[in-house]
């Protein structure tokens, strides 16, 4: 073999950036899954907590091009037909009226940064 | 056998090639009943049909410089700054919806001196929502478009901050975040959102308040000093307003179709 | 060919260290602006593009340049031509490169940039500048890199290569065209607006841009011991005084429209640019006054066969040209505004680091190519 030392030697460098996140995260916490804290005064969302869940970036995605290029401003829910207004600030976060307690929980744990509040402003923290 | 074969795939790739080309222009050009945004072409959008909110062919604004005054003036840019999150900036990297300028500054190839009350006198501007907008023309990520009730409107999540809209405007309507605008807000209303650095932004006719029914906080505080209406409906307050009293726009020479008049 | 870059003497090696460092000073001021915005530049509301923007327009025309060695050489069989027509080649690659990073560094949010593409709109003509200006660096990388590899395995070149050399002309003419287009539809600018605008930046191009070249190729010749020719500096040279003397016949033919028109919103804009007190004056004086002496200098015969003679003549063209696009045609377009009110504008200077690191980074990739180009030239034997 040519250059054995340089192959070696590229190889190792490589398996360890590989291996970065596995030896990085050693020895820090086990992974728990995240309780983001749910509104207590409404009991349904305008779909299913699981469907949520999986998809609500996705919503969120077509309702804003709805409201802001297609002047839709209503949606009815799949889950029991009832109609809501497509509004992050108005609708979502009139229930779930803390972002550190709800959105920020699994973001945080999962290490994702959504640009909604570089415009967005998020409801006053109850202090 | 050989021939037919031959002849058939190329009927059907023919076929295929022509059954692509209805949604393809349809895709290229989507406006008119089917509001989608066209693939290529900058084109109409929806404007919310139903529902509760204010609706109109045409909207367009009327302003009347003899009722305006420095205090009402003032009362009106407070009133759109404050509810739509405008950063107050000091520097030229400011950022202006609506805002008070003398009368030959507005009108430059319109004005003389000898005009009752001078050429110093102010008046307010803010984004004309021309019916020919150069602005949603040039924008090369259709983050800028016009509605189909004559709004010219803004998505501040497409903006790639390229400025080509800010140069096309022959009014000097736009600004540019040159900077994150939150700390220049002091206390940002919830309802509607701040922008964020790199976006460029402007005047949109509160479509947010038309959609709930209300007109633009500018015409609400000014004292009857602007009117806002359908251009298309004959019997709205506006068109009489413009049937019975002279009125100019801004730049007519430039065929852009202002949506604000002026009543002299 | 590759091979050629990592083979060179002492002053190689240091130029490639003063552009790496200089481009990391770019690198250093380009990340205060992501931080900060473009705030940290001295653009404002009332003059929304800068310099970024007026060195894109500027180095279009120095890469369209190349065609004015294609069309002699391919259309006229002007032999003097093919020893240094792979050098306007790899020189449009860098410029254009260099085009592609100022167009980046002026967006308020780069993050965003595939929304161009994402999102695609021919009624804009930035879309097309896209296009043109990636195909064109394409056709360039392509037919540049395909008739070096020929050369130096001593056949001719692919006979389908032609096809892309051909198209490469009206390509060119087109990037700079579509970058004139960008200006000169625009309600309301008056400086811009203006139906020579895309001839006169055309000739204005086919100035600067062998005025580069030929200043290029004798670093050239003076650093290695490759020679171009005297031939073909000549004709380019003479290539220079015609296009620089089209180009001052245009802005003289504007000059006269304007003035004898008297449309204030025309007016205004000259009028700030070389007799108001903006600051723009004395370059705009400095600059008309360097391109006249440049064409003075190349338009006599003699003064073309004396190399300094034409080496000053191009260095003249080359910064009137600069100064004339990459400062005042922006400026002067901006300033009066739309309201009439004069907004002065100077390139702070974190913004010329970022430009300087471009610059840096486009003149890293001329080199490189440029000494796989003379490398290749001098192994064959010429």
């Amino acid at each position: 073999m040519y250059d054995k030392g340089a192959v070696i030697a590229g190889l190792a460098v490589f398996v360890v950036f590989f291996s970065f996140p596995f030896w990085y995260n050693t020895g820090s916490a086990a992974y728990k899954q995240p309780q983001p804290e749910l509104p207590k005064n409404s009991k349904q969302c305008v779909e299913s907590k699981e469907w949520m869940r999986a998809e609500h970036m996705q919503l969120l995605n077509t309702w804003r091009d709805d409201v802001v290029r297609e002047g839709m401003h209503e949606y009815t829910s799949t889950a029991n037909g009832q109609v809501f207004n497509k509004s992050l600030v108005k609708t979502c976060m009139k229930c779930h009226d803390s972002k550190e307690k709800f959105c920020d929980k699994c973001h945080t744990t999962m290490d994702v940064n959504p640009y909604c509040w570089d415009c967005h402003v998020a409801p006053k923290e109850a202090k | 056998m050989k021939n037919t074969r031959r002849k058939f795939l190329k009927v059907a790739g023919l076929a295929v090639l022509g059954w692509s080309m209805r949604p393809a222009s349809r895709l290229m050009a989507a406006h008119g009943a089917q509001s989608a945004e066209g693939l290529f072409m900058a084109s109409k959008h929806g404007a919310p049909k139903h529902g509760e909110g204010l609706h109109a062919g045409r909207w367009i604004m009327l302003i009347d410089t003899n009722k305006l005054t420095p205090a009402i003036e003032q009362k009106c840019i407070n009133a759109c700054h404050t509810n739509h999150n405008v950063p107050d900036i000091e520097t030229k990297q400011n950022i202006k919806w609506i805002w008070a300028e003398p009368l030959h500054n507005v009108f430059p190839e319109q004005m003389h001196e000898n005009i009752p009350g001078g050429t110093e006198r102010t008046t307010l501007v803010l984004c004309n929502h021309c019916t020919n907008p150069p602005c949603v023309r040039v924008c090369p990520t259709k983050a800028t478009f016009q509605r189909e009730d004559g709004i010219v409107m803004m998505d501040f999540h497409r903006c790639i901050g390229c400025r080509y809209c800010m140069a096309a405007c022959p009014y000097g309507s736009r600004s540019f975040n040159f900077m994150d605008p939150r700390p220049h807000i002091k206390d940002a209303i919830p309802e509607f959102p701040t922008r964020t650095k790199g976006v460029v932004e402007k005047c949109e006719f509160c479509s947010e308040r038309l959609a709930e029914g209300k007109l633009p906080y500018c015409v609400e505080v000014s004292e009857g000093a602007m009117m806002f209406g359908d251009l298309e409906d004959p019997e709205s307050e506006v068109r009489k307003v413009l049937a019975s009293r002279y009125s100019i726009r801004r730049k007519p020479e430039l065929g852009t179709e202002p949506g604000v008049y002026y009543l002299i | 060919m590759l091979e050629k870059v990592l083979k060179g003497n002492k002053v190689y090696w240091g130029w490639l260290a003063i552009l790496l460092a200089l481009m990391a000073v770019g690198a250093v001021c380009y990340g205060k602006q992501l931080v900060n915005g473009l705030t940290i530049t001295g653009m404002s509301r009332d003059v929304s593009w800068g310099f970024y923007i007026a060195q894109f327009t500027f180095l279009v025309g120095v890469a369209a340049s190349a065609v004015m060695m294609v069309i002699p050489k391919y259309l006229h069989d002007y032999k003097a031509y093919g020893k240094i027509l792979i050098f306007g080649e790899f020189n449009a690659v860098a410029m254009v490169c260099l085009c592609l990073m100022f167009i980046i560094a002026d967006l308020g949010s780069p993050q965003r940039l595939m929304n161009i593409i994402i999102h695609p709109t021919p009624n804009s003509m930035l879309f097309w500048d896209m296009i043109v200006l990636n195909g064109y660096l394409l056709i360039n990388i392509f037919v540049g890199w395909i008739t070096l590899q020929a050369y130096r395995k001593e056949v001719a070149p692919p006979q389908w290569i032609k096809f892309f050399i051909y198209l490469s002309i009206p390509w060119a003419v087109s990037i700079h065209t579509v970058t004139a287009f960008l200006y000169c539809g625009l309600p309301g600018r008056g400086y811009w607006m203006d139906a020579i605008l895309a001839s006169r930046f055309l000739a204005s191009a086919f100035a600067a841009g062998p005025a580069f070249l030929i200043i290029l190729l004798y670093i050239v010749k003076a650093t290695t011991s490759f020679d171009p020719g005297k031939e073909a500096l000549k004709s380019l040279g003479k290539t220079i005084a015609y296009a620089m003397s089209i180009n001052l016949f245009l802005v003289l033919c504007e000059v006269f429209t304007v003035n004898y028109s008297n449309i204030p919103s025309h007016l205004h804009h000259w009028h700030y640019l070389f007799f108001g007190d903006g600051v723009l004056v004395p370059w705009m004086w400095t600059s008309m006054s360097m391109c006249f002496v440049g064409v003075l200098i190349l338009i006599v015969p003699s003064n073309r066969e004396s190399d300094n003679m034409l080496i000053f003549g191009c260095l003249f063209v080359f910064i009137g040209a600069w100064i004339d696009k990459g400062l005042g045609m922006i400026g002067g377009g901006f300033v009066p505004n739309a309201l009439m009110e004069i907004t002065e504008y100077v390139p702070t200077q974190l913004e010329l680091g970022v430009a300087l690191g471009i610059y840096a980074a486009g003149f890293l990739i001329l080199t490189m190519l440029t000494k796989i180009a003379v490398g290749v030239k001098l192994e064959v034997g010429e």
